[in-house]
C-alpha cells in the first residue's frame, strides 16, 4: 500500500514537473502529437468495407461471418493466417480474388484429389509449400462459403497476433497515449537539469546567508537582541527530545511496519511474475510471435474445454519431425517419445482447487483474447504469469467487461430485458457473473 | 381431517424415548473426539481445554502462514501422444452394461481424461432407460478399489501370467476327474458359448450355474426361465414375499414397469393396486397399498388358498388377515388378464402353484410376456448341491470359480471348503481376494467390467454390449481371455464377440457393429443366448420340499445396496442407508415389536441365533415395525473376516448359514432353535432419526378414491389467519422477492413415483465428491449425504394417541418415502444468518454455498428448517482415520474433477448440481442458443429409476417442470413447511394410495 502511495506521489510529482516544464517550452508536447493515431484504426475495418463489393460472398451478414470465424479458428487457423503472412500454409488474405470459388470448394474438400488430377494451380501451391499436404475437410458448401466470407470480411486480419516487427513502435505508441508519460526521453534530462538548478539555488542561498551574517557581525552595530537573532544556532537535540516528534516517528514506524506485513501477507500465494525454468526452452516469442502460429494450433482445446491443454508431444512432431531436428531442445522431445515418458512442464498458472475456471467460456463465448489474461505471450521467451489471478482481479474484469452477446441466441432475451431495466452496460456481473457459485462449487 | 395420519421415523420417536428427546434438541453433538486416540470414550471429553485450543489456534495460524509462503512447484504433464477422442477437461461417454448377480443396467459411463467417474442410465435401452440401481451407481468405485488383485496369484504368492497359464494348462491336460466351472448366472451369449467350447476342449465338463440368492424354484416351475413379467400392464399386483423393487430378479427394469402404472395425473386418474404378503418389511412391501405380514411357513398355505379362491370358494388360511386376502381375491378375479401374482419363495411347490394361478388369471400374453422371458437368474440349487457332494467324494478333477464365492455365500460353505481340498486343480477368477479365492491354488484375476468387452442378453431379444472405458489398471486379464488362452486360441475376446455378433448383424457388419457399440444395445428381437439345459431340469413339484417349521422363523434377505455381498468392500454401499431401516455399516437381526417386548429385547442388544442345524450367529437386534410376529430377518452379504476386504471386515454377521438346505433346494429361511440375548450391546448406525420433523406436516398422502373424487382436495395447504381472513403464507413476507430473468432452476419430486430405492442418494454422493465418514461418525450423526430419503412410518390416528382397534401403530405401519435435499428457498433462513455471507441466493434461484468463505459457525444449519446442511467435522481426504477411497491415489481417481473436495470446518449441502447447470449453459452458449429442456439434469434426477425427480428451468414455459407445476398447482403440488414461508424451489407432489 505504501508502495502504491509512493507510486501515486511520484506520478503527481512528475505531473507537476511536467506542468512546470510545459510552461517553459511547448516543444515537448509537439513531439508526441502523431503517435496516438498510429494504432487507432484497425486495418481490417477499412479492408472489409472495400472488399464487400468485389465478390458474391455474403460478407455483410454478421451471422455467416461469425459462423465462418468459428470454423476458421477451429480448423484453419492452425496452418493459415487470415492475413497475408505465411504460416504452415499460405496467408489467405485475398484468396477469394486469387482463386475461383468452385476451385476453392474442391481444394478445401479434398486437395489431394485436385493435385492428383493435375490441376496446375493446385500443383503449384503444393510445390511451393514443399509438398505439405492440406488435410481434407468434410465441410458443406455453405460452411466453406461462410469461412470465405469471414476471410474476405478481413476481420481475421485484425485478430492476428501482433508481430514483433512493429512491437517497438507500438510500445512507444502506448506510452504516447499517456499524457504524463508523453515527454518520453526528455523527462530524465529535465529532471536532472531541475535538480542541478535547485542544488545551485540552495548553495547560492546558503552563501548569501553566510555573507550577510559575516557582514552584520563585522559591523558590530547590532544590539543584543539582533545579535541573538543573527547568530541563532539550531538545537537538534530539542527535536530529538520532543515528545510530539517521538510519538509521530513511532506512529509512522508502526504504520509502515503494519502495512508492509499486511502487504506481504496479502501477497502470499500470489505468483504474479512467476517465471520458472521449464524442462525444454520453448519460446512463445518464436512460435506465437515470429511465426504467428495460432494459439489454438497447440492449445487445441482452448475453445472447447475447461482446460486450454498443454500440447502433447505429437503436436510438436507435426512440424519438428522435419524442422530444426538437430536442436538440443528438440532432441529432448525425441527422447521423451523414445522413452515413452511425458514431458513434465512446470505449471505456471495455479488457480486454487476451489475456483473453477473454464477457458472456453472466456475464449469461445466471451471472445476474450489470450493476451488479456496471459499478457504479451507472443513476446515472451520464457512464459511468466502476467495476471495476479486473484479473485479481485477476476471480479474487476467481470464488473467492467460488457458481455459478448452479439449473435448469440442465448443472450437475445436477456439483452432486451437488461435494456428495458437499466441504462448501464450489460456486463458479466449484471448477468450474475459475480455470484459465488459461478466459480466456486 | 378427522383421522389424522401420525408419522414417525422410528420406534424411538413414536415412543419418545429420553435418548431420542435429547438428540432431537441438539442438532450437533458438541464434542470433539480429540482424546479418542488415548482410548477414552469420545463423550467424556465434552470440555476440550480452552488453553489447548488457543495454543492449537496460534500454532495453526503460524504453521499455515509459514507453509503458504512458498508455493510448491506443480507440474503440468500433457499426454505424450494424445488419443484422438480424449480432450482434457471434456467428458466422454461410453455405452456399456452393468450386470452383477441379477442386477442388470444398461449404462453410460462418464469418463474424464480416460478415467470412468460416473455411471448414468442409457436412455437408448428400453429395458432400463430411466435410472440405475444403487449398486450400478457405486460399481465405478470397485474399479478403483485399492484391494483389487493386481496380478495373478499361485498358491497365495504373486506370480505372472505366463507361469500361471503354463501350470494351469499342464494340469488341465492331465486332469483326473470332472472339470467344473462354477459361475453365477452368465447372460453373456459369447461367454456362454466360450464356456461351452472350453468344455468341449477339456471333455468331461460341467458348467454349474450357482446364484447365492437363487430363484431355482421359480425357474423349475417355468421351464428354466424367468417369466417375462410386465408390471406396467398389471392393474392388480399380488406379491408373496417377492421384493421385486429391491432385490428380486431384475429390480431396475421392474421398478420402471411398476411405476408406469402408479403415476397419476388429472388426465390419468387410475393406478395399479399392489398387495404384498411378506415377512420382513421390504422395499416392495413399503410401497404396497395393502401389506400383510406373514411367516415364511404360511406362504404355501396362502398360495394354495389363493389358488382355491380363484376357482370360487376357499378362504384365508389361519393367521392371515382375512379382509386383505378377500380383497386381493376379489380384485384378482375382477382383473383377469390385467393381474399378476409373483412369489419370492424358493419352494418349488409354491412356484408351481403361482405359475398356475397366473395361467388361471390369463396373465400369460398380457402381464407376462411369454416371448421375452428374463435370463438374469439361472442358478440351479440342485446342480450346485450335487457338485458339492461330488467335490467331497473326490470325483472332481478341476474347478474354476467365476463370479462365484460359495466358500462364503453357500449355506454349506463348510462342505465347499472341505471339498476344495480334494480337487486337483482349483482356479478362481475373482477380482478381489474373496473367501473362495483365498482357498484356491490359482487366482487368475478378472478385469473390472469397466475394463472389459462383453455382451449380454438379460431378456430374450434384448441384447447389450459392454465396452471398456479404461484400459486395465493392473496386470489383470479378462476371464474370457484366460479361457481363450487355455483353449489354445490366439484370439482376443473382442474378436470373439465381434465374430459372434455376425450372427445377428444386418447390413454392413462394420457399420452394424459400430452402431451397436455406440448405442450399447441391440433390440432388433435377435436372440443369441443358448441356455444351459441343466437349468431347466429342476423338476416342477407340487408338494412342498420345505421342512415344516415351528417357533421362530428366520429369513435371510438381500439388501438393495449389498446384494449377495460381492460389493461388500465398497464403502459407498456400506455407508448408504438401508431404504427401510436406514442402517449403515453392518447387518442386524430385525425383530417385531411384540416379540422384542416379550423377550425384553431392546434395540442394539446382541442376540445369539441358533438354527435347528446347530449353527449360531450373533448380531444386534433392530426392532422393525411391520416385521411378522414370530419371525426375524437378517441380511446377507455381511460378516466378512478377510483382511483382503478391509472395508467390509468385521461388519455384521454372515447370514447364509441360516438358510436351509433340503430336498435339493436352498430355502432362504429356516427355523430357529433358540434366540437369546448375549448380554452385550452393539450400536446400529442408523440415520433415521438424525434430522427430526417434530410432528410437523412435511409429507402428504391421500387415497385414490379421494383423488378421483376431487383432485383439489388431496393436499392440505396451510393458510395463515390474518385480520383479512385466511391467506397463503407467501403473501405475508418481510423480504423482497427475487427477480429471475435468465433461469429459475427448480425441482419436482413426485412422492407417488418414489419407491425409496436410494439410487439418487448414491448418485449425488458420487457426483459431488461427498466423503465417506464411517460407522463411528454415522453414530455421531455426522453423515455427509447431501441428499437423504426420509422414510416415515405412519398409522391412522383417530383421536390423539388412539389408533385402530387392537392395533399398535408399529405392528404394520404404512411407509412413505420423501427424498429430502436443500430446498433452495427463495426466502432462505440460512442465508440471513450467515455472518460472513458464505451462503446466498443466485440470480437463477440456487442457494449457493461458497465453501472457501465459510468459517463454520453452523448458524445456517441450525436455522435450516429442513435439516439438509452438513458440516465437515474432519478433513476426510488424506486422513488415515477415514481410510476409504479419498485416502489413496487409486480411490481418488473416482473424484469428479469439476467439484472441489471440501476442507474441514465448512458447511456443505445440495447445490442443485450447479456444476452441471454451469456446463449445460456453457454448451448452449457455445452453440449460440438457449439450453434445451432435459439437457441440464441433476445427478439425482438422472439416476432415478422411476423418474420421480424432475429438474429443470421453471422460467421456460415449454419445460417439463413448468408443465407439471402448472398441471399440479392446487392439486398435488405442495411445499414442505409452507407455513414458514421459505418459498422453496423444490416442490413435492402428494402421494396417492390405491387402498383396498
Amino acid at each position: 500500500m505504501i508502495s502504491c502511495i509512493l507510486k501515486a506521489t511520484q506520478k503527481s510529482l512528475i505531473a507537476f514537473l511536467f506542468a512546470v516544464t510545459a510552461s517553459f517550452g511547448a516543444w515537448a508536447q509537439a513531439s508526441d502529437q502523431e503517435t496516438p493515431d498510429a494504432h487507432g484504426v484497425t486495418p481490417g475495418a477499412t479492408q472489409g468495407a472495400t472488399a464487400s463489393s468485389k465478390s458474391g460472398l455474403p460478407v455483410d451478414d454478421p451471422a455467416i461471418v461469425s459462423a465462418g470465424e468459428t470454423l476458421f479458428k477451429n480448423n484453419c487457423a492452425s496452418c493459415h493466417s487470415a492475413g497475408s503472412n505465411k504460416l504452415v500454409g499460405p496467408g489467405l488474405e485475398g484468396v477469394t480474388q486469387r482463386r475461383s470459388q468452385p476451385w476453392l470448394l474442391k481444394w478445401i474438400k479434398n486437395s489431394q484429389a485436385l493435385i492428383q488430377a493435375g490441376d496446375p494451380e493446385a500443383v503449384a501451391i503444393y510445390e511451393e509449400f514443399k509438398k505439405q499436404a492440406m488435410p481434407s475437410f468434410a465441410f458443406s458448401d455453405d460452411e466453406i462459403v461462410s469461412i470465405l466470407a469471414f476471410i474476405e470480411s478481413g476481420q481475421g486480419v485484425a485478430q492476428a497476433p501482433v508481430g514483433p516487427t512493429d512491437g517497438g513502435e507500438r510500445g512507444e505508441g502506448e506510452i504516447g497515449t499517456d499524457a504524463v508519460g508523453a515527454i518520453g526521453p526528455y523527462l530524465d534530462i529535465i529532471l536532472v537539469v531541475l535538480i542541478v538548478v535547485l542544488i545551485v539555488l540552495v548553495v547560492t542561498m546558503l552563501l548569501i546567508t553566510s555573507l550577510l551574517k559575516n557582514y552584520l557581525n563585522k559591523n558590530k552595530e547590532l544590539d543584543e537582541y539582533d545579535y541573538e537573532v543573527v547568530n541563532q544556532r539550531f538545537d537538534f537535540s530539542k527535536i530529538y527530545r520532543s515528545k510530539a516528534v517521538r510519538t509521530l516517528v513511532t506512529l509512522i514506524f508502526v504504520v509502515v511496519l503494519l502495512d508492509l506485513s499486511l502487504d506481504y501477507a496479502m501477497g502470499v500465494g500470489i505468483q504474479e511474475g512467476y517465471q520458472p525454468k521449464q524442462p525444454i526452452a520453448f519460446s512463445h516469442k518464436l512460435h506465437a510471435g515470429d511465426h504467428q502460429i495460432n494459439c489454438n494450433y497447440c492449445h487445441t482445446t482452448v475453445y472447447k474445454s475447461r482446460s486450454a491443454s498443454i500440447p502433447s508431444a505429437n503436436i510438436c512432431m507435426n512440424c519438428h519431425s522435419q524442422i530444426k531436428t538437430e536442436s538440443a531442445e528438440i532432441q529432448k522431445i525425441y527422447k521423451a517419445v523414445e522413452r515413452n515418458r511425458p514431458i513434465e512442464w512446470v505449471r505456471i498458472h495455479n488457480l486454487p482447487d476451489l475456483a473453477y475456471f473454464n477457458h472456453s467460456q472466456h475464449t469461445q463465448v466471451g471472445g476474450i483474447e489470450c493476451q488479456t489474461c496471459h499478457g504479451p505471450i507472443q513476446e515472451m521467451e520464457v512464459v511468466a504469469q502476467y495476471a495476479p489471478l486473484t479473485m479481485g482481479w477476476c471480479i474487476d474484469c467481470h464488473r467492467e467487461t460488457p458481455l459478448n452477446t452479439k449473435g448469440n441466441g442465448y443472450y437475445d432475451n436477456l439483452v432486451k430485458l437488461h435494456e428495458a431495466s437499466s441504462d448501464g452496460a450489460f456486463t458479466v456481473t449484471s448477468n450474475g457473473g459475480a455470484e459465488c457459485s459461478k466459480c466456486h462449487y | 381431517m378427522q383421522d389424522r395420519i401420525k408419522y414417525w421415523k422410528g420406534i424411538e420417536e413414536l415412543e419418545n424415548t429420553p435418548e431420542f428427546a435429547k438428540h432431537a434438541h441438539n442438532e450437533f453433538p458438541e464434542f470433539l473426539p480429540i482424546n479418542e486416540a488415548k482410548g477414552e470414550s469420545p463423550s467424556s471429553t465434552v470440555t476440550a481445554p480452552r488453553r489447548d485450543f488457543l495454543k492449537l489456534l496460534g500454532f495453526g495460524l503460524a504453521a499455515a502462514t509459514l507453509a503458504s509462503c512458498e508455493a510448491p512447484v506443480r507440474k503440468a504433464i500433457p499426454y505424450l501422444n494424445k488419443p484422438v477422442d480424449v480432450e482434457p477437461g471434456v467428458a466422454n461417454w461410453y455405452a456399456s452394461t452393468y450386470f452383477s448377480h441379477g442386477d442388470y443396467n444398461s449404462i453410460l459411463v462418464k469418463t474424464r481424461e480416460g478415467r470412468p467417474i460416473k455411471i448414468e442410465p442409457n436412455p437408448t435401452s428400453s429395458v432400463t432407460p430411466l435410472g440405475t440401481s444403487p449398486r450400478a451407481q457405486a460399481s465405478v468405485l470397485n474399479l478403483y478399489d485399492n484391494n483389487r488383485l493386481r496380478a495373478p496369484f499361485i498358491k497365495g504368492k504373486e506370480s505372472d501370467w505366463a507361469k500361471l497359464d503354463r501350470e494351469v494348462m499342464s494340469k488341465l491336460s492331465s486332469v483326473n476327474g470332472k472339470v467344473v466351472l462354477v459361475s453365477s448366472t452368465v447372460i453373456s451369449p459369447s461367454t456362454k458359448q466360450l464356456i461351452d467350447e472350453f468344455g468341449v476342449k477339456t471333455g468331461n465338463f460341467e458348467h454349474v450355474v450357482y446364484d447365492a440368492n437363487s430363484v431355482s424354484a421359480l425357474l423349475g416351475a417355468n421351464g428354466g426361465v424367468i417369466p417375462g413379467y410386465d408390471f406396467s400392464k398389471a392393474n392388480i399386483i399380488v406379491s408373496i414375499g417377492a421384493d421385486f423393487l429391491g432385490s428380486w430378479i431384475a429390480p431396475t427394469p421392474f421398478s420402471k414397469q411398476y411405476i408406469q402404472n402408479r403415476k397419476v395425473s388429472a388426465d390419468k386418474k387410475d393406478m395399479s393396486r399392489h398387495y404384498q404378503f411378506e415377512t420382513i418389511l421390504s422395499l416392495t412391501g413399503a410401497n404396497a397399498d395393502v401389506r400383510v405380514p406373514i411367516k415364511p411357513s404360511q406362504e404355501l398355505a396362502l398360495v394354495q388358498a389363493l389358488s382355491n379362491s380363484l376357482g370360487g370358494g376357499g378362504s384365508a388360511p389361519a393367521g392371515i388377515d382375512s379382509k386383505a386376502f378377500a380383497a386381493a381375491v376379489k380384485d384378482l378375479n375382477a382383473n383377469r388378464g390385467k393381474a399378476l401374482v409373483v412369489s419370492g419363495s424358493n419352494d418349488p411347490a409354491v412356484q408351481t402353484l403361482v405359475a398356475s394361478i397366473n395361467r388361471t388369471l390369463g396373465a400369460e400374453g398380457t402381464t407376462i410376456d411369454t416371448a421375452a422371458p428374463y435370463f438374469v437368474k439361472q442358478g440351479n440349487d440342485a446342480q450346485m448341491l450335487r457338485f458339492i457332494d461330488e467335490m467331497n467324494a473326490g470325483s472332481i478333477g478341476a474347478v474354476f470359480f467365476y463370479k462365484a464365492n460359495p466358500a462364503y455365500d453357500h449355506p454349506l460353505a463348510d462342505k465347499v471348503v472341505s471339498g476344495l481340498k480334494k480337487v486337483g486343480l482349483t482356479v478362481s477368477f475373482a477380482e478381489i481376494m474373496d473367501e473362495t479365492a483365498s482357498l484356491v491354488e490359482y487366482v487368475a484375476p478378472d478385469n473390472n467390467y469397466l475394463e472389459s468387452w462383453n455382451d449380454f442378453e438379460p431378456k430374450k431379444g434384448f441384447l447389450s454390449i459392454a465396452q471398456p472405458a479404461i484400459s486395465p489398471i493392473f496386470t489383470t486379464r479378462q476371464m474370457q481371455d484366460s479361457l481363450l488362452t487355455w483353449n489354445g486360441s490366439s484370439d482376443t475376446f473382442y474378436d470373439y464377440i465381434r465374430n459372434n455378433w455376425r450372427k445377428v448383424a444386418t447390413g454392413d457388419f462394420n457399420t452394424f457393429w459400430e452402431k451397436s457399440v455406440h448405442d450399447g444395445v441391440l433390440e432388433s428381437g435377435a436372440t443369441m443366448l443358448r441356455l444351459n439345459p441343466a437349468a431347466a431340469t429342476a423338476a416342477a413339484a407340487t408338494t412342498s420340499a420345505r421342512p415344516a417349521a415351528s417357533g421362530i422363523e428366520a429369513v435371510v434377505y438381500e439388501k438393495i445396496q449389498m446384494g449377495p455381498g460381492y460389493d461388500a468392500n465398497n464403502p459407498w454401499l456400506q455407508e448408504m442407508g438401508d431404504p427401510i431401516t436406514k442402517a449403515t455399516w453392518g447387518n442386524y437381526i430385525t425383530i417385531s415389536r411384540s416379540d422384542a417386548e416379550a423377550g425384553s429385547i431392546v434395540q442394539g442388544d446382541v442376540l445369539r441365533l441358533t438354527t435347528t442345524g446347530g449353527k449360531t450367529i450373533e448380531a444386534p437386534a433392530l426392532i422393525q415395525p411391520g416385521q411378522a410376529v414370530g419371525t426375524v430377518g437378517i441380511a446377507m452379504g455381511y460378516g466378512r473376516t478377510l483382511d483382503t476386504m478391509p472395508v467390509a471386515k468385521g461388519l455384521g454377521a454372515n447370514a447364509f448359514p441360516v438358510a436351509t438346505v433340503a430336498n435339493n433346494s436352498v430355502f432362504f429361511n429356516g427355523p430357529v432353535k433358540q434366540l437369546e440375548k448375549t448380554g452385550a450391546t452393539s450400536e446400529i448406525a442408523q440415520m433415521q432419526t438424525h434430522h427430526t420433523i417434530m410432528d410437523r406436516l412435511v409429507v402428504q398422502e391421500n387415497t385414490l378414491a379421494k383423488y378421483v373424487e376431487n383432485p383439489k382436495e388431496v393436499t392440505e395447504y396451510i393458510r395463515l389467519t390474518t385480520h383479512a381472513g385466511k391467506v397463503k403464507p407467501s403473501t405475508i413476507s418481510l423480504w423482497d422477492d427475487y427477480e429471475y430473468k435468465n433461469h429459475h432452476w427448480g425441482m419436482v419430486v413426485d412422492l407417488n413415483s418414489c419407491i425409496g430405492c436410494g439410487a439418487c442418494t448414491l448418485s449425488c454422493h458420487i457426483e459431488n465428491n461427498v466423503p465417506v465418514v464411517g460407522k463411528a461418525e454415522v453414530l455421531n450423526r455426522r453423515e455427509m449425504h447431501w441428499m437423504r430419503i426420509d422414510r416415515y412410518y405412519s398409522a391412522r390416528e383417530h383421536k390423539e394417541g388412539e389408533y385402530d382397534v387392537m392395533e399398535h401403530p408399529a405392528d404394520n405401519p404404512t411407509v412413505i418415502f420423501q427424498p429430502m435435499m436443500c430446498q433452495h428457498c427463495n426466502h432462505a433462513p440460512c442465508e440471513t444468518v450467515c455472518p460472513v455471507a458464505a451462503t446466498m441466493h443466485s440470480s437463477e434461484g440456487i442457494n449457493q454455498m461458497a465453501y472457501n468463505r465459510c468459517v463454520g459457525t453452523r448458524y445456517c444449519a441450525n436455522n435450516c428448517p429442513y435439516k439438509v446442511r452438513r458440516f465437515n467435522w474432519f478433513a476426510y481426504a488424506n486422513n488415515d482415520k477415514f481410510d476409504y477411497n479419498m485416502n489413496n491415489d487409486l480411490g481418488k481417481m473416482v473424484l469428479n474433477p469439476d467439484v472441489v473436495v471440501r476442507a474441514r470446518g465448512v458447511m456443505e449441502k445440495c447445490s442443485f448440481c450447479v456444476q452441471r447447470v454451469q456446463l449445460g449453459k456453457l454448451e448452449a452458449k457455445r452453440e449460440n442458443r438457449r439450453p434445451k429442456d432435459g439437457e441440464i439434469v441433476s445427478a439425482c434426477a438422472q439416476s432415478c429409476p422411476t423418474d420421480a425427480i424432475i429438474f429443470g428451468d421453471m422460467l421456460d414455459p415449454e419445460s417439463r417442470i413448468s408443465k407439471v407445476l402448472a398441471r399440479e398447482q392446487g392439486e398435488r403440488a405442495f411445499h414442505v413447511l409452507e407455513e414458514i414461508n421459505t418459498q422453496p424451489n423444490v416442490t413435492y407432489l402428494t402421494k396417492i394410495r390405491n387402498l383396498a
